[in-house]
């Protein structure tokens, strides 16, 4: 499987061609050249996925793992070496597929939606790079390469989101983006420093007896990890970033804070499930908390927002929750008997992708539209948009949980995961499921149905999006109509051997009435032109509708701390003191050394009465001395 | 002829050019060609010194060669490099060569300020190829003059005070050093100074290394921007001329790190040992301090002055740690922090040249004016923050899994201290990007600039290409560092 190479260094290449000479180009040519790349990474993805899976099992049941490429890239002692290469085993082949299936998907689609813009070049040579580095970052064959190509996602996420850069926000959330995510990269890197010394090595097979030896220290490696993971996935309390990603340009939101970047997390999680589930299950049970708090606090700020960006931000968020919760409340590696959450949570994070990306299209289309991401500059939109319309409500339905979409699949397997768990955890995500129907049609309801902003779509008629915006939207669709049927157990299973999903009918009927009921709270509130329930329960819950709204604040803790105290007590301190106390110890050694030779020199003045005086008086009190003694 | 003595003799033969140049067209032409020449001569030396290592010499330094200098004394000239010196060597090959083209248009003064220019870098050369102490000494006390006048003449702001401030926090330096030298001379026994004599023989006492060893160390460490000494360098860089910048910080500085392994580590191992600890604060101080700093500065240059004692001082704390990967990760962070601070610098002095400010609140939006350099200026800026596929990176990462191979608590908490710095460095980085690049531009006097011209562009992508080449592929220089760095740990690993 040579060719796999191909899916890193077309990327590439394209990124280099653009970033060097995508300035004498035309905006044609430069998208051309970057939408026709992703093409063909695409068809290599498939194929590769194709090629992996038809060649089937080996002797013990499982796919195997396949590393076409692996040298050493850099060495770093006897031992330890950071390798460069392609790893293929299930996972990575499904996440080929859902990355360049999205990206390319968006490289379609900003031709419409970027069109005129100034820095298009640019746009695709940064979308290029994005691509490659999370293309690297799935198929890394060592935790070091992963953290490599993490670093440059990261770096890609913050070049786009800053990619309107004389916009002052998005300067702002661009370095949020990065540093907060850079915060939490600094748990994994010492993740790895550990993990390193105690398995000796950095791929994720270490020899047995090393880690047996190891004791509590691979946890503890894992754990920080783990925070790295939570960063780039905006877990709770480290999201705060990805609401204000949301400054970037729209497909730029699809791809990297929706699809893929933002579930690199669940993915790390999931590389390193066998050590989770052998060496530190309690790590694991607390991905599982951490994700059902976060899917929890999202959900809840998600119902209150009015930006329609940020609804599906933190929608994002609240089922990346999902995803993780799926990962955590695994207790076994066998599917049969508490292994199920790895593949309902890989299900997810494959449909989510689909559902999530179609999403975001459909806001770009909306946004495209009406030139702003305000609901309050919406509603009644159907009648304009019939195709966004339309997939939109199938992603709706989708991610409510509604069958046969496909969330409604990976959801429940999730549910059912966390239900064998314990029964809590299982009721807990039940609800947030619920809660999830309820904000995702409110804003359904809110964007094309609803309170209708006559007076701007009479100045500006909203108008359906040209086709290279739409036909994506028409492919994500069809998608996520289809993806739920398959049998995704047959590829992707925690133990590796095949799986055949099978509904729990006790939990699809509860978490099917659940999303109906919710959806139904939903249309009772939202449909209409007037709205008197929503109206009078945010008034009657003003300070948790404020609370809600504002994100119960935790931007603003963020801020205390960044700038009142690392900003203020610390650094501003620091430079202080360097100026006037370390420097100012070097300027008064000089002026000591100034003002006693400015003392010796009086007793250098050449008048031979002052010498002879101190003469005299020397050999006055060397006679004296000589007498005494 | 041997090829390590033509690192000196070039320069010198520049000197004698620049001396008979009329014009500033000759001016430039000895300085391009002589400059060529450097590069060329370090980038063949790389590929001789890998051929004769590939061909099974294994000797600890090759290209030898020994000069009786000034037989009282027993003062040699010899000469003689290692994978270290070799790297250390293309370094300020670099930086000399690209520095010449940051300088392409200075005025006034031009031929006195290229005569220091050369003088300078033949003090630098000359440090690297020695391997007998006091000729190592009179090569850096060579390199250290120039900067007093170059600063002095063709700085800017408070260039007298800097200057001289520099000069004297540097000689009071060499003083310790000097000290620390003969101390290791007489201490040893040895019949010359020869660095390789010294350590074969292996017998100065502990009692004496005790006292030989701080004073060596912090004679060197200062150079490096060892906290407590480091406040002569943001002065220094504030006012120094945008070329004698990039050379100050891209290899003057690595003079110190480079001093404190070879002589300090290597000759003193036992006090070394006993010793370490302090120093390991006092870095472990320098590279967070140093990045906390760097966070609330206003100027350009002071930005940047203050992270390169945050990366310098990772260089030393490296150092400490002792082990090969570390101390492999400290050349290769000497390396990479001369490339990226030397592109700062440059950028910097470009964009100084046509905005007359450093402040960071009079700049913004240099994005849309001056686009080639806004662009390189957010490569230094990633390359600095440790973006991998670029230097910062990989020098970094060595560092840090060298760092962690000491397995006791103090070396790990400091560790894990020091790896803190990346996202300080983040910070202040990102902060200064998105205050002087981004955003549109309110100054109306900015608004009329030009982008880089041809020589600006030259010495700006080659050292771009520098740092993307040595993060995109590390493993042969660093295979180079790692087997030059083995002899002289194992000899701290002895006791």
């Amino acid at each position: 499987m040579e060719y796999t190479i191909l899916i890193l260094l077309l990327p590439f290449l394209s990124f280099l061609v653009l970033g060097l000479a995508g300035m004498k180009m035309s905006n044609r040519l430069a998208g051309t050249i970057g939408t026709v790349v992703l093409g063909i990474v695409a068809v290599a993805s498939y194929y590769t996925a194709f090629d992996y899976f038809a060649a089937g099992r080996g002797a013990d049941g499982t796919f195997p793992t396949l590393m076409p490429y692996n040298a050493v890239w850099l060495p770093i002692s006897e031992s330890l070496h950071i390798d460069m290469g392609i790893l293929l085993d299930p996972i990575s082949v499904m996440m080929l597929v859902v990355i360049s299936t999205v990206s390319l998907m968006v490289h379609i689609y900003s031709f419409g939606y970027m069109k005129g813009e100034r820095g298009f070049q640019r746009y695709y040579a940064f979308l290029s790079l994005f691509t490659m580095s999370m293309l690297g970052l799935v198929v890394a064959t060592n935790i070091f390469q992963m953290y490599l190509f993490w670093e440059l996602v990261g770096v890609s996420s913050y070049l786009l989101i800053g990619f309107y850069y004389t916009k002052k926000e998005a300067i702002a959330a661009s370095k949020k983006a990065f540093i907060v995510t850079r915060f939490a990269d600094l748990g994994f890197l010492v993740g790895i420093l550990f993990y390193g010394y105690y398995a000796g090595t950095f791929t994720f097979t270490p020899q047995l007896q090393m880690l047996a030896s190891a004791g509590a220290m691979i946890p503890l490696a894992l754990g920080l990890m783990f925070i790295g993971g939570a960063g780039k996935s905006a877990m709770f309390p480290l999201h705060i970033w990805l609401p204000d990603a949301m400054e970037g340009p729209t497909p730029v939101s699809a791809l990297i804070h929706a699809a893929t970047m933002v579930v690199a997390g669940v993915y790390l999680v999931a590389r390193m499930f066998p050590l989770f589930i052998g060496y530190a299950p309690e790590v694991l049970h607390w991905v599982a908390y951490v994700g059902a708090f976060t899917a929890f606090y999202a959900a809840s700020v998600a119902c209150v927002q009015s930006d329609i960006k940020r609804v599906l931000a933190f929608s994002t968020i609240s089922q990346i929750g999902f995803m993780m919760v799926g990962l955590g409340v695994c207790t076994s590696a066998d599917p049969h008997d508490g292994g199920l959450g790895y593949m309902a949570g890989m299900f997810h994070l494959f449909t989510h992708a689909m559902f999530k990306a179609l999403l975001f299209l459909g806001a770009g289309c909306i946004i495209h539209a009406v030139h702003s991401n305000e609901m309050s500059a919406m509603g009644g939109l159907r009648k304009y948009m019939p195709v966004t319309h339309i997939t939109f409500l199938i992603a709706c339905l989708a991610i409510s949980g509604i069958p046969p979409f496909s969330g409604f699949f990976s959801k429940d397997e999730i549910l059912t995961a966390c239900f064998a768990f314990s029964p809590v955890m299982g009721w807990v995500m039940s609800f947030i499921a619920a809660m999830t129907a309820f904000y995702m049609f409110r804003l359904y309801y809110g964007i094309f149905w609803g309170r209708e902003n006559k007076e701007l779509h009479a100045r500006h008629v909203p108008h359906e999006a040209p086709l290279s915006m739409t036909v994506p939207l028409i492919f994500l669709a069809l998608v996520t109509c289809g993806a739920g049927f398959i049998p995704f157990g047959e590829f992707i299973s925690s133990n590796g051997q095949s799986y055949t999903i099978h509904l729990d009918s006790q939990v699809a009927i509860t978490s099917v009435c659940i999303a109906v009921v919710a959806i139904a709270v939903a249309t009772w509130m939202y449909l209409r032109e007037r709205q008197p329930v929503a109206d009078q329960l945010a008034k009657t819950f003003k300070g948790l509708h404020r609370a809600a709204y504002h994100r119960f604040y935790i931007d603003d803790i963020y801020q205390f701390v960044t700038h009142k105290v690392i900003f203020a007590c610390v650094s501003t301190p620091i430079a202080w003191f360097d100026r006037h106390v370390v420097d100012q110890f070097m300027n008064f050694l000089a002026w000591c050394t100034n003002a006693s030779s400015e003392e010796i020199r009086s007793w250098q003045s050449g008048n031979v009465q002052q010498y002879t005086r101190v003469f005299l008086g020397g050999v006055l009190v060397l006679v004296l001395v000589l007498l005494l003694i | 002829m041997n090829i390590l003595s033509l690192f000196v003799l070039v320069p010198l033969l520049m000197l004698l050019g620049l001396w008979l140049s009329k014009s500033i067209n000759q001016i430039r032409g000895v300085m391009v060609a002589g400059s060529t020449a450097l590069l060329g001569l370090a980038v063949a030396l790389v590929f001789m010194y890998l051929g004769e290592r590939a061909s099974g010499n294994t000797a600890e330094m090759l290209f030898m060669a020994d000069y009786v200098w000034y037989a009282p004394l027993n003062i040699h000239y010899t000469i003689g490099v290692d994978g270290i010196s070799v790297a250390m060597l293309l370094l300020s090959a670099i930086i000399v060569f690209t520095g010449t083209f940051a300088s392409w248009r200075l005025q006034p003064l031009t031929k006195e300020y290229f005569l220091w220019f050369c003088l300078l870098s033949l003090g630098v050369f000359g440090f690297f190829i020695c391997i007998d102490l006091f000729t190592m000494f009179m090569f850096y006390e060579v390199a250290l003059i120039p900067m007093y006048l170059l600063i002095g003449v063709w700085g800017s702001g408070r260039k007298e005070y800097s200057a001289m401030k520099l000069t004297l926090m540097l000689m009071g330096a060499s003083a310790l050093l000097l000290a620390g030298i003969l101390g290791i001379y007489f201490g040893s026994g040895a019949t010359t100074m020869n660095i390789l004599e010294i350590a074969a023989l292996h017998n100065i006492p502990f009692e004496q290394q005790c006292i030989w060893f701080p004073l060596t160390f912090i004679g060197f460490g200062v150079l490096g921007a060892l906290f407590p000494f480091h406040t002569w360098s943001p002065d220094g860089h504030a006012s120094a001329p945008t070329a004698v910048s990039m050379l100050h910080a891209g290899v003057l500085m690595k003079l110190g790190g480079y001093g404190c392994f070879r002589v300090a580590m290597y000759l003193m191992p036992e006090a070394a040992q006993e010793l370490s600890w302090i120093f390991i604060i006092l870095t472990t101080i320098s590279v967070v301090y140093g990045a906390f700093s760097a966070c609330v500065q206003k100027d350009l240059k002071y930005i940047n002055a203050y992270s390169s004692v945050s990366h310098c001082g990772l260089v030393l704390f490296a150092i400490l740690m002792m082990n090969s990967t570390a101390s492999t990760g400290a050349i290769l962070q000497m390396l990479s922090h001369g490339l990226m601070t030397a592109l700062f610098f440059a950028l910097i002095g470009m964009i100084y040249g046509r905005t007359h400010t450093r402040d960071i609140r009079e700049l913004n939006g240099l994005m849309r004016i001056m686009p080639f350099l806004a662009v390189g200026y957010v490569i230094a800026g990633l390359a600095n923050l440790g973006l991998p596929g670029l230097s910062g990176f990989i020098a970094e990462m060595t560092i840090f899994n060298g760092a962690f191979m000491n397995d006791d608590v103090f070396h790990r908490t400091v560790t894990i201290i020091a790896c803190t710095s990346i996202v300080i460095t983040a910070v202040y980085i990102l902060r200064v990007v998105g205050k002087i690049l981004y955003g549109t531009c309110t100054n109306e006097h900015h608004l009329k600039l030009t982008d880089a011209t041809w020589d600006e562009r030259l010495a700006v992508i080659f050292l771009v290409v520098a740092v993307a080449g040595l993060g995109l592929a590390p493993f042969w220089i660093s295979d180079m560092i790692h087997e030059s760095v083995l002899p002289i740990v194992s000899h701290l690993a002895l006791n």
